[in-house]
């Protein structure tokens, strides 16, 4: 565990979990919440969770942004807000 | 409804952070999670202490998950196979045109003109390989290094998922139909509750593995239980591969299962 | 200052697992459009397993993965001798001190949490998704107000 690098990456998770939900596009929402996922992956490795890291890399950053964006492709990809 | 909101978040974040203050320090070992009170220690303490010795498994987070926990692990399967029927019963319109399903052949390269195409397909013949067998090396080596059931499960089925983003979702359900990934997702659950049946034909308990060593050539009571493990291992990861594989075409057919995105 | 001191930084994974559930819930019950919502309980599911790894950190430790040695018992026993311990590789594991590994229970409970969380949102979109084929929209006040005509017109 690294103090400073927890803290750097728990402010960065705030600010990427306020602009994914702050923007209008959805295909922008759903890549920014896979930067979000990426990062949590990044805090669990540092944390010494790797097991938990592994999954979160291969499941949150990967195959969950894939099932949004399907979903995106076959409804509308406009938010009103 | 937008007051309604911030009241009710407000409301919450005020009650968990006057709650904050009285956890232990982040990171203490001694705290009663990490340690447990008094002179009582902690179930964790003892996972630390003797899995290498019951179970020869060095990695104690997949020694946990699928034999200490194993009840626990087998029922969360059945989650993931039932969210993948869910979907199955809301999206799926079986009532519509047959069902195109090309032969395998190799990815298709000579589309005229779109060398988009080209590039995405030659690069994806070339990972898809690779991306699975390393899927397999996480399953079987969970037992040593990070991995496991779900992780090598969740690869596997991304591979498929990057084939039918590459080609087409025709290409994607030729190899691995959807008789296919139903039948695999309900096989991956039998393994699991089958090695649990086993031991109970054994008088037993449900998930015992120990006493499969009696049936196990050349193991001891420890490597029995090792060894159960890797193959309670192998059915998450089937029933994992097909759920993930499943979802994704549905979701991304909108059920038809014609052409995906 | 002194407060950010005593009780903020000390705690500083827990205020921001509060903080990104307040986001997560917040975006939950006001947003309009259903996609955001669920990005808004994908973060509020994060939040969760945030607080649960965090109380199985412990400061020194390393992740829960034991040493181990491989079937070479003679090599491992010789190389031990030699350093005047223990060769059994039971007496070893007897020799482990918990304060150096990570807490791995909370790990395996969250391992599944999210493997499920994820076929949990599949079912979701999957329900969107349905929705929009019967409604042709996604924003929340659009599909009450069809609903409003629809149940009118089964009035009529």
């Amino acid at each position: 565990m690294i103090v400073p690098f927890d803290i750097i990456i728990l402010i960065f998770l705030v600010i990427t979990a306020v602009i994914s939900l702050r923007v209008r596009d959805l295909l922008s929402a759903t890549m920014i919440l896979g930067v979000y996922s990426f990062l949590i992956c990044l805090l669990w490795a540092e944390m010494g969770a790797v097991d938990v890291a592994f999954t979160e890399a291969a499941v949150g950053a990967g195959v969950s942004t894939v099932f949004m964006i399907a979903t995106i492709y076959h409804t509308r990809r406009r938010s009103s807000d | 409804m937008k007051w309604f909101g911030l009241i009710a978040t407000a409301f919450t974040g005020i009650l968990l952070l006057s709650a904050v203050g009285d956890f232990a320090r982040f990171g203490d070992p001694h705290s009663p999670a990490n340690a447990g009170v008094g002179d009582r220690p902690s179930v964790s303490q003892y996972y630390i202490t003797d899995t290498y010795a019951d179970t020869k498994v060095p990695n104690i987070v997949t020694a946990v998950l699928a034999d200490y926990r194993g009840y626990d692990t087998m029922f969360e399967t059945v989650v993931i196979f039932a969210a993948g029927i869910s979907i199955f019963a809301i999206l799926r319109s079986l009532g519509g045109p047959v069902v195109p399903v090309s032969h395998p052949q190799a990815i298709d390269t000579s589309v005229d003109g779109d060398h988009q195409r080209i590039i995405i397909g030659t690069t994806c013949r070339l990972m898809i390989p690779v991306i699975q067998l390393f899927a397999l090396y996480v399953v079987a080596h969970g037992h040593h290094s990070p991995g496991g059931g779900f992780q090598g499960g969740v690869i596997l089925g991304a591979s498929f998922i990057l084939l039918a983003l590459a080609k087409d979702l025709g290409t994607a359900l030729g190899r691995f139909s959807e008789k296919r990934y139903l039948t695999l997702g309900c096989v991956g659950i039998m393994i699991y509750a089958g090695f649990g049946l086993l031991c109970q034909a054994l008088e037993r308990n449900l998930l015992d593995y120990e006493i499969l060593h009696r049936i196990m050539p050349a193991t001891d009571a420890v490597m029995a239980r090792s060894h159960s493990m890797l193959g309670v291992e192998v059915g998450v990861a089937f029933t994992v591969t097909a759920i993930m594989f499943a979802i994704y075409s549905n979701l991304s057919s909108n059920g038809r299962l014609d052409h995906g995105l | 200052m002194e407060f950010l001191k005593t009780s903020v930084i000390p705690h500083f994974n827990y205020w921001v697992y509060v903080i990104l559930m307040m986001i997560g819930l917040h975006a939950m019950i006001t947003k309009n459009n259903l996609i955001k919502k669920l990005v808004g309980m994908t973060i509020f599911q994060t939040a969760i397993i945030l607080f649960y790894v965090s109380i199985g950190v412990k400061s020194g430790s390393t992740i829960p993965i034991l040493e181990h040695h491989h079937d070479d018992h003679a090599e491992v026993a010789a190389a031990d001798a030699h350093h005047g311990e223990p060769a059994e590789s039971d007496h070893d594991s007897d020799a482990v001190n918990p304060d150096h590994f990570a807490n791995p229970l909370p790990h395996v409970l969250m391992l599944t949490a999210i493997v499920v969380g994820v076929s949990t949102l599949g079912v979701a979109l999957a329900v969107s998704q349905s929705i929009f084929k019967d409604f042709g929209s996604l924003e929340e006040d659009e599909i009450l107000e069809k609903i409003k005509q629809g149940g009118a017109a089964i009035d009529d």
